[in-house]
């Protein structure tokens, strides 16, 4: 049975969340990709205001591909997260708690989830039509240049995903994997 | 001198884009399907039902399956006896792509520089292979490939001593390094022989075989079906969540070789294995 979560996430969601937990998302949420991350980050090292407050903040790894007319968004499934990883402990010191991609982390990801108190999701990638259904709503809000890679404020409902790395450091891939190894 | 117009070939080559996006092959379709009889693990399941579904939505509303609607890997065979009416052909498969990936609402994920990452804003360049063959046909494939499983493909300068040891070595190394992160279940495409870059072209070519399909020399169709069942001993699992269906294929080209070398290359697909072809 799926957890409802809202985001912004509250600290007691974060808390109540364990690796292999199913839930569905709603709320608002933010899009940042690979460049996204670096600009995010240069902009909080110039002390500059970051287009989103990032207080409970979940960011969605995803370059989501052009709304036909009358679509909200076009196909928005997850990208790979290990490229992100450089730039997420200094966005979870900031007050990010939620990350959603694919994918291992780094361990200095893992460190700072348990030290910040934040949470690793799991989207399907590859099943980009299917998730685009769950996202109500979508704006560009920051680096519009960026085209695909732009940070787009996103209202989802029921957004599907697993936990895959929580605050304690339950790793789901970990054991799921070590469950089914034979070789 | 047959003659094929330049404006049909920009025409279908985008038509190619739009649908090898949006229509996921039946043969992967059907791995699905049979990967759920096989699949033990709960979530495995549950993830290989959401592709099924996601691929009929895809279907239905005419949107990519994934947003990564990839680089165009674009494989001429163009007979001798063929000439383009009304200009080049590479232009005309440069414009087919980028009229496709526009017209489609098909993402554009190239940049113009490595370093620079400026988005080129057409998803072109594309990556165009050509064989010229006899007779006057002209044969198009288009592969969209994405970019998080191209991420987790390998080549590595193995020698005649290694064997086929070596290559199922590292083989299964680079699968059981790739995890979650190339979108399991992948297809492996496997290139063995030739120079340095022909065993990575001959491992991408590869990934146009149909799954199901039994490679035509029996020593190859051996290894493959050897490499896949070990890859499934793995339990990486749909979506890396731990199971039985890590991969659905194993595709394996050979070719000649130097006597000091066995240069060998895996290329991994995702399970949105995308091609389309057409025939003139």
């Amino acid at each position: 049975m799926a957890k409802k979560i809202t985001a912004p996430l509250s600290p007691e969601t974060v808390k109540d969340l364990r690796a292999g937990d199913s839930v569905l998302l709603s709320g608002t949420i933010y899009t940042g990709r690979d460049l996204a991350h670096k600009r995010l980050t240069d902009s909080i090292k110039a002390g500059e205001k970051l287009p989103f407050d990032l207080a409970g903040a979940v960011i969605y790894y995803v370059g989501p591909a052009p709304a036909k007319p009358g679509q909200v968004i076009g196909s928005a499934g997850p990208t790979t997260s290990y490229r992100m990883d450089t730039y997420s402990p200094l966005l979870m010191e900031k007050g990010m708690r939620g990350m959603i991609g694919k994918g291992n982390r780094a361990q200095s990801v893992l460190d700072a989830m348990k030290k910040y108190g934040a949470v690793y999701f799991a989207a399907v990638g590859g099943a980009g039509a299917l998730i685009a259904r769950t996202i109500k709503a979508a704006r560009v809000i920051a680096y519009d240049d960026l085209g695909p890679e732009a940070v787009r404020e996103l209202k989802v409902e029921d957004f599907p995903a697993i936990v895959i790395n929580d605050m304690y450091g339950g790793d789901l891939y970990k054991d799921g994997v070590a469950k089914y190894k034979k070789e | 001198m047959r003659e094929i117009k330049f404006d049909t070939i920009r025409d279908k080559v985008s038509k190619l884009c739009i649908d090898a996006n949006c229509l996921l092959g039946d043969d992967v379709v059907k791995a699905f399907k049979d990967g759920l009889a096989v699949e033990e693990s709960p979530a495995g399941k549950d993830i290989l039902n959401q592709l099924l579904d996601n691929e009929q939505i895809a279907r239905k509303e005419m949107m990519p399956i994934c947003q990564d609607t990839g680089w165009a890997v674009v494989w001429v065979r163009m007979g001798s006896g063929v000439r383009v009416q009304g200009g080049e052909l590479y232009d005309a498969i440069q414009q087919g792509v980028a009229k496709g990936y526009k017209e489609g609402y098909l993402r554009k994920s190239i940049v113009e520089d490595p370093l620079r990452r400026k988005n080129t804003g057409t998803n072109t360049p594309a990556i165009i292979y050509t064989d010229i063959v006899p007779g006057d046909g002209l044969e198009i494939t288009v592969q969209p490939k994405g970019g998080g499983s191209e991420n987790m493909s390998e080549v590595k300068m193995l020698s005649a001593a290694d064997g086929a040891d070596g290559i199922a070595k590292f083989v299964l190394d680079r699968v059981w390094r790739s995890q979650a992160n190339p979108c399991p279940p992948i297809i492996v495409g496997i290139g063995i022989g030739g120079t340095f870059e022909k065993c990575a072209m001959l491992a991408k070519h590869s990934l146009l075989r149909e799954i199901g399909s039994v490679h035509p020399d029996p020593f190859y169709a051996n290894m493959e079906k050897e490499l896949l069942e070990r890859i499934n001993r793995l339990g990486i699992g749909p979506q890396g969540l731990g199971g039985r269906v890590t991969a659905l294929a194993v595709f394996i080209e050979a070719f000649p070789c130097h006597i000091a070398t066995m240069p060998c290359a895996v290329n991994i697909n995702c399970h949105a294995a995308r091609h389309k072809s057409v025939n003139f």
